[in-house]
């Protein structure tokens, strides 16, 4: 068994609306110094059996057609579990 | 012309959509998502809505509903496609157009009639038009603002791929595009909704209607 988490952000380049909003909202809170936000998703996916270098690439594949859209967003794979 | 409609679970303006194909003069086939068929149909219309729930991103689940696959086949065979609002985020997310759809860059959901110039006569969906003509047509969408990288963009203008763009920029859209179309000129994504605009006593005019009655003649140029 593993677990492998697969981080969604917005590119750089592209405007982040509810990031913005976070931002907005936290001086109304008093919290000040933050310049900017950025929102992303977080996926944590179980795998089943040995994280062999196949189901590794299986994960990159899933994330490049279906958890991420690679038009707009980066993604990032990273095991963070890896159970015998 | 058999004008198929598809129905996703969240679909809302497909029945609209099938409305405004038959006071096209055209014959309407209802489509459901989860078939592998498209019951003979000459073109399709990918309608609007929130299908499966908007979850994930706008259209990338419904990308891959079995009758995606028939859908993005007959497209890259010629067929007519005609994605509107969701269903041009579906035509994105399936990469039959460039770009993606993101949030309004003002947050708010927008729902107003627009006013669109016409920029490409000569797609599936657009001949009913000359170049220039502006028509005013409902938009309302909460994840409408239309973006791709600079190249991209470039190519789009310099190939004549703009089909609508909005006068005066409703949702923070890159160089204003309302709509696409692909390199063959048969599927087109618009965000706005012609077919809400296609008689007189509801809506803002009748002036949608041509999205769907330009099919004759492109019935007749593939003859």
């Amino acid at each position: 068994m593993a677990r492998v988490v697969v981080d969604v952000m917005p590119k750089p380049e592209i405007l982040d609306p509810q990031g913005k909003a976070v931002l907005g909202a936290l001086p109304r809170l008093g919290f000040d110094g933050v310049t900017d936000v950025r929102q992303g998703k977080r996926f944590e996916l179980e795998i089943e059996g040995e994280l062999t270098d196949a189901r590794r690439a299986e994960v990159e594949q899933m994330a490049e057609t279906l958890l991420s859209n690679p038009v707009i967003e980066d993604y990032r794979v990273s095991v963070v579990e890896a159970r015998p | 012309m058999k004008v198929g409609v598809v129905t996703f679970p969240g679909s809302l303006d497909d029945v609209d959509a099938r409305r405004a194909v038959r006071l096209a003069g055209h014959e309407d086939v209802a489509l459901w998502h989860a078939e592998h068929d498209l019951h003979g149909a000459d073109a399709v219309i990918l309608p609007g809505g929130f299908s499966y729930g908007d979850y994930l991103r706008c259209g990338a689940i419904a990308r891959f509903a079995p009758i995606m696959a028939e859908v993005v086949d007959a497209a890259r065979d010629g067929m007519p496609v005609l994605g509107i609002c969701n269903g041009f985020q579906i035509l994105c997310e399936s990469h039959l157009l460039p770009g993606a759809l993101i949030r309004n860059d003002h947050r708010k959901f927008g729902c107003l009639d627009q006013r669109l110039r016409i920029e490409n006569n000569t797609t599936a969906w657009t001949s009913a038009y000359d170049v220039g003509h502006e028509v005013t047509i409902v938009l309302k969408n909460g994840e409408g603002s239309f973006v791709a990288d600079e190249s991209t963009l470039d190519m789009l203008e310099a190939e004549g791929r703009v089909v609508a763009r909005y006068l005066g920029n409703p949702n923070g859209s890159q160089r204003a595009i309302a709509g696409i179309t692909n390199e063959a000129g048969n599927v087109v994504g618009l965000m706005p909704h012609p077919e809400h605009a296609v008689e007189s006593l509801c809506g803002p005019g009748a002036e949608g209607l041509g999205f769907f009655s330009s099919l004759d003649s492109a019935a007749l140029l593939a003859h």
